[in-house]
């Protein structure tokens, strides 16, 4: 039973993590309806950015505010360059925009610093705590704390603040929001600037887990069952997603592994979130669509 | 004028429906075809067939599988390369169980397990629409992947997991020479285009399209909606499966679970993106595309940047270059390279009278 709970928590933890990067897809999606596929490849670039700064030098702090200040550019220049000639195309034309936008950000992000790996050292040790005779990893206990503030700071910035009322506005109504004087596209700017600090963060636990390397921009493809499960447009989905994803694929490769033979963790998450789908076909939290012919 | 339709009347509905009613693109598509079959093989060199006309052709017909199902369908598709894996696979199976099973009766079963595969995967579409469909398609990108290299009775337990394609003959005519592969691929793509312009002006083809254009309306006028996408995931795996056999048999004369990753399917996106979606001639601008602009890119960055640029960083600018692409095309021409034909046809149509 001891064994069974440690792999929940564990799974649980790791969930966590595919949280973090379904979290800066659901802020875009609110707010623009735009899948954005490119949000690996924002984790991956600010977790290089950070890492070459500090390996020139830089000191947490000053690096982390340089980053930030690249994923802001990143994200006028995508609100400039490709949001904006592509308004009111079909959602499937901005999602293949977003393909685009995520080999561009790669290739900038290898060009500019190198495809090495890189070690990432946030001053956590990976050392097992014992709660009740169940062994945690302190750094994954370190995530979801970090987790639970960025999800309290975001929940505060949309409720308390100006910006967080025009970013509600606009997500519920776009056209709406533009008739009584809210400036959209600046409002998507804001949110993709968002997604990129969320990005910043996940590639930061990420890049310490795994050190920061190409394959980072693949924890992509682990948030998206996490979205599909939690439903697109619901932060908290993104939560729940992430814990079920985590806590299945954990039991599964656990569990099912020795019986169906291991590395089926690339596409149990994918087959889970199928299930969720034939219930529930907008996610467990996402907007069911009402069709009008 | 070089397109003029005067003199030339339709006088049967059959006349009107065909893909190519102007005698003039009729003589243009025949004098393509034969200088295709015949000067192509007598002129190109092996390096040509090999790196160049060969997967020019399957990566065409891989896209329009594709875009049968995205482009007329509407359905989303992340997983064509997994189906292409299911149809190379399968095909090898075909070969190596059944003696003496000619070539062209292997690809065809390789196809259609390929479509089988298409159905199970695309049963979820019934249910689910738009972007949550591509967690259905990528779950068989991944779990096909999975499948092959796991289970080694689909590379005969051969431990690399890579396996030497047998030697292609068609009626004892040996085909292993670049020429012959090449002339194969060929007849193969050829057919399966001129099928897939009959399908897509069939009732199929219209239905899909109304499923494309919006499913609940073309179900409120009686449009038979789940069999149409189920169909459109067979034919477009099946399509999709064949050009899966034809990269691993007379293209790469090997069969490898990782020459069908996620970035295949991918790059057969790409194709059909900037090829145009909904258009057959499209695909072989877009195949086109994708199999030059890398090799001109590298030979352009190996004489103008020798020295400056190492050769990582090309793969990079490349990444972006096509991102780039991507972008402006997405754009600025939406509809892709075919409808940069469309525009040169239609001013040829009215030459002289316009303004």
């Amino acid at each position: 039973m001891d064994f069974f709970l440690e792999v929940l928590i564990g799974g649980l933890l790791a969930g966590i993590m595919y949280s973090m990067v379904a979290i800066g897809f659901v802020l875009i999606y609110k707010a623009s309806g735009v899948f954005n596929f490119a949000q690996g490849s924002m984790v991956l670039f600010a977790a290089l950015t950070f890492v070459s700064l500090v390996e020139r030098g830089f000191a947490f702090w000053s690096a982390f505010a340089t980053t930030l200040g690249a994923m802001l550019a990143l994200a006028w220049a995508i609100e400039r360059g490709v949001l904006r000639p592509l308004v009111n195309r079909p959602p499937i034309t901005l999602f293949m925009a977003t393909l685009g936008v995520s080999f561009i950000i790669e290739g900038l992000a290898q060009l500019l610093w190198g495809a090495q790996v890189h070690g990432l050292e946030l001053g956590i040790k990976d050392e097992p705590i014992d709660l009740g005779g169940i062994l945690l990893s302190r750094f994954d206990l370190f995530a979801a704390g970090i987790a639970a503030l960025l999800v309290l700071a975001l929940s505060l910035l949309f409720s308390r603040t100006r910006i967080g009322l025009s970013l509600r506005s606009v997500a519920s109504d776009p056209l709406a929001a533009l008739a009584t004087g809210i400036r959209v596209q600046r409002i998507w700017a804001v949110v993709w600037a968002v997604a990129g600090f969320v990005g910043l963060i996940a590639g930061l636990l990420w890049g310490a887990r795994l050190g920061v390397q190409f394959s980072l921009s693949l924890v992509v493809l682990k948030a998206l069952p996490v979205l599909i499960i939690g439903g697109f447009s619901s932060i908290g989905g993104a939560i729940v997603g992430g814990l079920i994803v985590g806590a299945g694929e954990k039991l599964a490769e656990v569990y099912a592994g020795p019986v169906i033979g291991d590395g089926l963790e690339n596409w149990f998450p994918y087959v889970l979130a199928l299930l969720f789908l034939l219930v529930r076909p907008a996610g467990l939290f996402g907007q069911r669509t009402i069709e009008r012919v | 004028m070089l397109l003029s339709e005067t003199g030339q009347f339709s006088t049967c509905y059959a006349h009107d429906r065909r893909a190519f009613r102007l005698r003039q693109e009729r003589v243009g598509l025949g004098l393509v075809l034969a200088f295709a079959f015949l000067v192509v093989p007598a002129w190109a060199s092996d390096y040509w067939f090999s790196a160049i006309l060969i997967p020019f052709l399957i990566l065409s017909l891989a896209g329009l599988g594709l875009n049968l199902l995205t482009g007329y369908a509407g359905q989303l598709s992340l997983g064509s390369a997994a189906f292409m894996a299911v149809g190379a696979f399968a095909a090898y199976n075909f070969q190596l169980r059944i003696e003496g099973l000619p070539f062209l009766v292997s690809l065809a079963l390789g196809g259609l397990v390929a479509a089988l595969a298409g159905v199970v995967f695309g049963l979820p579409s019934l249910r689910i629409k738009g972007f949550y469909l591509i967690v259905s398609t990528l779950a068989a990108q991944f779990l096909v992947q999975w499948g092959l290299t796991k289970f080694g009775w689909f590379s005969n337990f051969n431990p690399s997991g890579v396996i030497t394609a047998p030697p292609l003959t068609i009626l004892g005519q040996d085909l292993s020479s670049p020429a012959g592969r090449y002339l194969l691929t060929l007849l193969v793509v050829t057919a399966l285009f001129f099928l897939a312009g009959r399908i897509v002006r069939s009732d199929l083809g219209r239905n899909w399209m109304a499923v494309r254009d919006m499913d609940s309306a073309a179900a409120v006028i009686g449009i038979p909606v789940a069999r149409s996408k189920l169909l459109a995931f067979a034919v477009s795996s099946f399509y999709c499966g064949v050009a899966g056999s034809l990269w691993a048999f007379t293209y790469l004369g090997t069969v490898e679970p990782h020459g069908f990753d996620l970035n295949r399917s991918f790059q057969v996106l790409f194709i059909i993106i900037i090829g145009g979606m909904g258009s057959i001639l499209g695909n072989f601008l877009g195949a086109a595309f994708i199999v030059l602009l890398p090799l001109l890119l590298s030979n352009l960055g190996g004489s103008l940047l020798a020295g400056v640029i190492d050769q990582g960083h090309i793969e990079n600018l490349q990444k972006i270059l096509f991102g780039l692409l991507i972008i402006l095309f997405l754009i600025r021409e939406p509809d892709g390279l075919a409808s940069l034909w469309r525009s040169l046809r239609a001013r040829a149509r009215v030459w002289p009278l316009r303004a």
